[in-house]
């Protein structure tokens, strides 16, 4: 299996902390991964280079079929390349309805002439809603994204990254502020997507890693210090360590 | 799917565009050059320029209502705008009058001749006789024309280009564009920049070629034209900030970072949106200047953008029709209270002279709707419409940041 994302060997400092030390990684084409790690393990950190928001010291970042790095690429590039990020705290454009965060987010030209002439079809009005009702937000359409709950936000940002159809899904901390059945919900919506795209899903909640059922790798002080599966990597003495030690 | 035209999605169109056709009519029906003369041909001009003002209120709104950019150097393209079409007006009648002494000469000038002629007379004034490189298509009304909006908008993409593509956010962004506009005016105060340093152009109001015409009847025209390029530029505003391309820009303002993840190439947008607003604005300052007379660099000191940041607050940003309230509402204020013709307040022990606190009564007021009503007056319309803003107040139900709250969960 070709990896769809390579990171290698790459190292980031702030103000002579560093972040990212030496790093590799790779993710194939349709796979889940976990990326856990204690607070400061750098987890963010490998999101922010990957989408462009932070350039690396060195290393290089490769992505898709021809390999073709993503350093030289600025933040609107690399995502329309194909790698869409779920952030943290939910960030919709509270000021617009639901349908217009979604119709937004709907794979079409991006420039702004492209924008300024582009017309609902009916395939895009059906797309909106079937995303709408996918994330169980069929009867919010006509809602201002803002009035929103915290939850359906989530579900919301989730419904825009699936209108991108990313080739690679980069989503941080999910499961934050959900509730248990939202939780399950959104570990099935995980999984099922890896059957078709790249996953990557950075967590430090272990119970619901544990329930993605995924390879972990866990990061610590910047660089990988463990790979495999869940019950691998817990009984790994470092990781141990690093969680339990202190 | 068929999708509904723009004036059924937008209403406001509609009611702007009659409320300007009534307007018009109106004027002309009570002007001296086509009805009663119920209303003065100065309070015509006033009229017309205000019209002007609601065309660059409305690209102000376009930049900083619904892109988020507070551009304190809007008017700069406004008086370019001024600038271009000042040249043709005042080369053009210059030149007619220099034809007209020279006619008795017993050997009639050549070309070389009356150029010279002219340039010296426009530009006596700042001790040259040579006519500026950036005069030499100053002869072809077809060439100012396309350098109205060509010029404003080159430096617009010039500006916007190296300014975004920093990624110059917010303040910042606001202090180059004053900077901007202030450089611009300190380098047109100058003498030898060829545009007749702070004299400015002058005698704008007379047409070239309408000599016969009276100053009654082209106030009217003037103001068919304002009305007509106010009408045209509200529609395309309207259908720009309708459409997808409205949600984008507007996504921009509200965050520009997650526009960038979504793909989208915000500089792109924001160069396409800033240079056609320039453009926009300069068109307004083109016809404001003819009914105005003079032009010089004092129109394009910060302090005018500021005026037009000011008007459409007021008014009410990122509504179309709120910039243009507030740019009609609060100019037409500000030259009857400084106009010397508002009453005077008598107080105990001091009598409030408007001429000179018409200025403190304007900052007040800014800073009151900034605080209490950051709509503006379009804000009222918003109120009578049920647009209201989401309301969450009470208690969080759950755990989790911006979980149901008490209110939503008894609806």
């Amino acid at each position: 299996m070709s990896a769809l994302l390579e990171v290698d060997g790459i190292s980031v400092s702030f103000d002579g902390f560093r972040a990212i030390n030496n790093l590799s990684f790779a993710i194939g084409a349709a796979e889940l991964r976990a990326v856990i790690g204690p607070n400061g393990a750098g987890k963010t950190t490998f999101m922010d280079i990957v989408t462009g928001k932070t350039r690396p010291d060195s290393g290089d970042v490769r992505f898709g079929e021809t390999s073709r790095s993503l350093l030289r690429m600025n933040e609107a590039q690399i995502a329309r390349a194909g790698i869409g990020r779920k952030f943290q705290r939910p960030t919709v454009f509270e000021d617009q309805s639901v349908a217009a965060n979604l119709t937004m987010a709907l794979k079409a030209g991006r420039g702004p002439f492209a924008v300024l002439f582009w017309k609902p079809s009916a395939a895009s009005v059906a797309r909106v809603a079937e995303l709408a009702a996918e994330v169980g937000l069929a009867e919010h359409t006509g809602r201002k994204a803002g009035e929103l709950s915290h939850g359906q936000k989530q579900w919301l940002e989730i419904g825009m990254l699936l209108a991108q159809e990313p080739r690679l899904l980069l989503v941080d901390e999910p499961a934050a502020g959900m509730t248990l059945a939202e939780r399950e919900q959104t570990t099935a919506l995980l999984v099922r997507l890896a059957r078709t795209r790249a996953v990557v899903v950075v967590e430090h909640d272990m119970d619901f890693v544990r329930r993605l059922d995924c390879k972990v790798t866990v990061l610590h002080q910047g660089s990988v210090l463990a790979e495999g599966t869940l019950d691998h990597v817990t009984r790994n003495p470092d990781v141990i360590e690093v969680y339990l030690g202190r | 799917m068929t999708r509904q035209p723009l004036i059924l999605r937008n209403p406001s169109v509609l009611v702007v565009l009659a409320l300007l056709a009534v307007f018009t009519l109106a004027v002309t029906l009570l002007s001296q050059a086509y009805g009663s003369g119920v209303v003065p041909t100065s309070t015509v001009k006033i009229l017309g320029k205000t019209l002007c003002l609601a065309l660059a209120a409305l690209a102000m709104d376009l930049v900083w209502g619904y892109l988020g950019i507070l551009s304190l150097g809007q008017m700069a393209f406004f008086a370019l705008g001024g600038y271009m079409i000042g040249q043709w007006l005042m080369y053009a009648r210059t030149e007619a009058i220099v034809a007209a002494a020279m006619a008795g000469n017993p050997i009639p000038p050549t070309a070389q001749e009356l150029r010279e002629a002219v340039a010296n007379q426009i530009f006596g004034v700042v001790g040259s006789s040579e006519l500026p490189l950036a005069w030499a298509f100053a002869h072809s009304l077809t060439a100012q024309l396309v350098l109205v909006v060509a010029v404003p908008g080159l430096l617009a993409l010039a500006f916007g280009w190296l300014a975004f593509r920093s990624r110059v956010n917010g303040v910042y962004l606001s202090i180059l564009t004053q900077a901007m506009t202030l450089a611009l005016a300190l380098w047109l105060f100058q003498n030898d920049s060829g545009f007749r340093g702070n004299n400015g152009l002058s005698g704008l109001q007379n047409i070239p070629g309408l000599d016969g015409v009276p100053q009654a009847t082209l106030s009217v025209w003037f103001l068919w034209a304002s009305a007509a390029a106010l009408a045209l530029c509200y529609v395309l505003a309207a259908w720009l900030v309708s459409g997808k391309f409205g949600s984008v820009i507007r996504a921009i303002r509200d965050d520009e970072t997650r526009v960038r993840f979504l793909g989208y190439p915000v500089e792109g947008f924001k160069l396409v949106v800033f240079t056609l607003a320039a453009m926009i604005t300069a068109v307004a300052g083109a016809l404001y200047y003819p009914q105005a007379g003079i032009i010089n660099p004092a129109e394009l000191m910060p302090i005018a953008s500021i005026y037009l940041a000011v008007w459409v607050a007021i008014g009410g940003r990122g509504r179309l029709y709120g910039a243009m309230i507030g740019a009609i509402a609060v100019s037409l204020l500000s030259s009857w209270f400084t106009g010397g013709r508002a009453p005077d307040l008598p107080l105990p022990g001091y009598t409030v002279k408007w001429v000179d606190w018409w200025q403190v009564a304007l900052g007040l007021s800014f800073v009151l709707v900034t605080l209490f009503a950051p709509k503006g007056i379009a804000g009222i319309f918003d109120r009578l419409a049920g647009v209201l803003p989401p309301r969450r107040h009470g208690r969080d139900l759950g755990p989790g940041q911006g979980a149901l709250q008490e209110k939503e969960a008894k609806a």
